[in-house]
């Protein structure tokens, strides 16, 4: 329903860095710094009051300067339909600023993308690693992380190894 | 472990060897296996308890709650980083003699996945006594390792560890 | 002698307001191994007497790096990976991840695939749902149906298996289709199914939907609100059991499944109770809808019979050239999809199962990030879990249906 995006382009100006419609939903890809304001409208006044699935994505080759990227997708309950919202994240550490108080439901996604990817959500009630030991250094789904993998004897010799 | 052992030339003699002859039978027909199901294997696992495939005919349908009441620990499903050392404690917490069989193939060796979360093959952390391989194994599979570790029993092979 | 009467919505009130407010807090560990969090979930309880004041589940006892294993093999092996996460319904988790990469090839399976997949994930519904009333009952006492439970569910895994060749895990629905056709002689298992599944289900509701006992240690537990549900996350039976009829069925169709009658089945008790009768209840559609699939199949092509992607069958393997380069490639690097972005979402067992896969245009994926229902379905067991008993513990994590795979990927 891209009259969101129009609306978001009209409410908040700047906000929409680029927009598209891929496979019959709307992608949105937010500035950081509007995306609050642009969060609470969705969440409170739009409709998109359902948080499906929060994510980070680590485009260390592809990109330059935002390494990272938090995915967001919402849901209508009432019209049927989603919405992608992208917002880049950048810095050293990546930070970002949380949707919890918006969207209970991102508090364990965000400490996954923390865990998975090192990116700092500010204001965050408990950012604590989620899935790997608490004492773990590193985060596993950077790009530049090595899945680790044990030698296996002879595997080297079959091809795609 | 067995009064024989403190024999070393003469051998266990017939009034010993048969107290451990009868010993070991009595432990393998009611080896009572600790709950340790991790993963898919343990839907294997709790599959061959059920009905159709019958643990209890082996005297095994009690899968003990606590360490303290098992000997035998299937490791059945992929064990993490995390999951390691409370595996290690769980195994310490069984009283003697115990035993371990690892199932299935992310137990017995890391199976499909070779990355830095899982230990490839709890042999790292605990001592083996019967690798069942397969992904998840076949009930009757679980069913020929644990028989064959039956016959490891009356053989009296693990005093020897 | 209290009767079922005597016991209100909380029962646990009763007890409250006699505590002494000075009385200390006691912090108690609960698993990772233990016969009834289901899996490896930890459970930090803060225990005033008997009443949980604060559950804190810790979770990661089985984090495999699926998600970085998937960036590390070919578009078709990543089923293998994807299908182990939620491991008691490996179909819908196979169905997903497939769905979203054929948006990004932008193809299309055909009718005779997209009807088996339905077929394959309703069955696989029923049997994620009888491993749960198994394991529910077992853990609150009724330990005969665990042997049940598990009774009905071998028959679908030996349909499974005559299909798929595995018992689980079965890396059988790809991008494209399924992987091979149904096999001769498939209706007769089902048939021997359908005469026996009916009277089950009816005869498990009559052991436990007016049992006194059952009722008094499922109504009034574990009790969410549907705005405390929608705000968490929560999808699937928990947000059913609110009143709410939100079903990706309906809202989003997939795979064709538009083309059959069924019910979104809902109750307004928000308890473990009413978990309970919308999942016996989803078993009967779920029987209804793969009826209709098995009466209406559809003749045709299983899988899209584009031989970029899809291995051309075997015998032409002997006369072709072209057939034996596509396998060469399909098989040895595998075929490209091109760059792009998608999220596509199924009604899992246990809620909605969605994925947002990003391709760079490579053989294999650039992320592959799995939504899992369990992992948003746990957040709210600490609200299910807020001052109610210790013993209504178990119940309530056995009516979220957490399956730690999923959850910890």
């Amino acid at each position: 329903m891209s009259d969101v995006i129009e609306q978001i382009k009209a409410t908040f100006p700047g906000a929409a860095l680029s927009e598209s419609n891929a496979f019959g939903q709307d992608v949105l890809v937010v500035a950081p710094d509007k995306w609050q304001g642009v969060a609470r409208w969705l969440a409170t006044e739009s409709g998109f009051a359902f948080l499906s699935d929060l994510c980070g994505v680590d485009w260390l080759e592809v990109r330059g300067e935002a390494r990272f990227e938090v995915v967001y997708n919402l849901t209508n309950f009432e019209s049927k339909t989603r919405l992608t919202v992208k917002v880049p994240v950048a810095g050293d550490p990546p930070t970002a600023r949380t949707v919890t108080d918006l969207w209970p439901a991102a508090n364990w996604l965000e400490r996954e993308a923390f865990d998975m990817f090192g990116i700092v959500f500010e204001g965050h009630p408990n950012l604590e690693r989620i899935l790997m030991p608490d004492e773990w250094e590193g985060h596993p789904l950077r790009k530049d992380y090595a899945v680790g993998k044990v030698p296996i004897e002879f595997k080297h010799l079959s091809p795609g190894f | 472990m067995g009064l024989a052992a403190q024999e070393p030339n003469t051998g266990p003699g017939i009034l010993l060897g048969s107290l451990d002859k009868f010993v070991d039978w009595a432990r393998r027909s009611s080896l009572w296996p600790a709950t340790f199901g991790l993963a898919c294997c343990a839907i294997e696992m709790m599959a061959s308890g059920a009905s159709r495939f019958d643990l209890a005919r082996f005297g095994m349908e009690v899968f003990r709650a606590s360490p303290r009441q098992a000997d035998l620990m299937i490791v059945a499903g992929r064990v993490s980083q995390k999951m390691a050392p409370v595996l290690r404690q769980i195994y310490d917490q069984m009283p003697d003699p115990k035993w371990v069989i690892s199932m299935g193939a992310c137990a017995s060796c890391g199976g499909v996945f070779n990355n830095y979360a899982l230990v490839q093959g709890v042999d790292q952390i605990v001592p083996v006594d019967m690798y069942v391989p397969g992904c998840p194994p076949r009930p009757e599979m679980l069913i020929d390792g644990i028989m064959k570790l039956h016959e490891k029993i009356l053989a009296g092979d693990y005093r020897r560890r | 002698m209290s009767t079922v009467d005597q016991f209100e919505a909380n029962s646990a009130g009763a007890f409250v307001e006699a505590w002494d407010e000075s009385a200390e807090t006691m912090t108690i560990n609960m698993g990772p191994q233990h016969p009834s969090t289901h899996g490896v979930l930890r459970l930090v309880l803060t225990l005033e007497g008997e009443i949980v004041r604060e559950a804190r589940p810790v979770i990661g006892y089985l984090h495999t790096g699926m998600e970085k294993e998937c960036e590390d093999n070919n578009w078709r092996q990543a089923v293998t990976i994807v299908t182990r996460m939620d491991y008691l319904a490996p179909f819908h988790n196979e169905l997903v991840y497939s769905m979203g990469v054929e948006k990004l090839l932008g193809i299309e399976v055909p009718e005779r695939g997209q009807a088996i997949r339905i077929l394959m994930t309703e069955l696989n519904r029923i049997s994620s749902h009888l491993v749960w009333l198994a394991t529910q009952s077992m853990d609150m006492g009724a330990i005969s149906m665990m042997l049940y439970g598990f009774r009905e569910r071998e028959l679908l895994i030996d349909f499974f298996e005559m299909v798929t060749g595995l018992r689980m895990n079965h890396n059988y629905i790809c991008p494209g289709g399924v992987w091979q056709d149904l096999p001769e002689g498939w209706r007769t298992p089902l048939a021997d199914f359908y005469s026996i599944f009916p009277k089950k289900i009816a005869e498990y509701e009559g052991l436990l939907t007016d049992n006194p006992i059952w009722r008094q240690r499922t109504q009034g537990v574990g009790v969410i609100s549907r705005e405390d549900a929608l705000a968490l996350g929560a999808t699937g039976p928990i947000l059913r059991a609110t009143g709410l009829d939100w079903d990706i069925r309906k809202a989003f169709p997939y795979s064709g499944i538009d083309k059959y009658e069924f019910e979104v089945p809902t109750e307004t008790g928000g308890d473990v109770f009413s978990r309970y009768v919308v999942r016996m209840e989803e078993m009967r559609q779920s029987l209804g809808i793969a009826q209709q699939v098995i009466e209406s199949m559809p003749e045709g092509d299983y899988r899209n019979p584009d031989p970029k992607i899809t291995p051309p069958s075997r015998r032409q393997l002997t006369t072709s050239m072209e057939a034996v380069i596509h396998h060469f490639k399909i098989v040895t690097q595998g075929y490209t999809v091109p760059a792009g972005e998608v999220y596509v979402a199924v009604e899992s067992p246990r809620g909605e199962l969605g994925t947002w896969i990003v391709s760079d245009g490579g053989t294999n994926p650039y992320r592959v990030h799995v939504r899992d229902p369990s992992f948003v379905n746990l957040q709210s067991l600490p609200v299910m879990m807020k001052d109610s008993l210790v013993a209504d513990t178990v119940a309530s994590i056995a009516s979220v249906d957490p399956v730690m795979g999923g959850v910890d990927r």
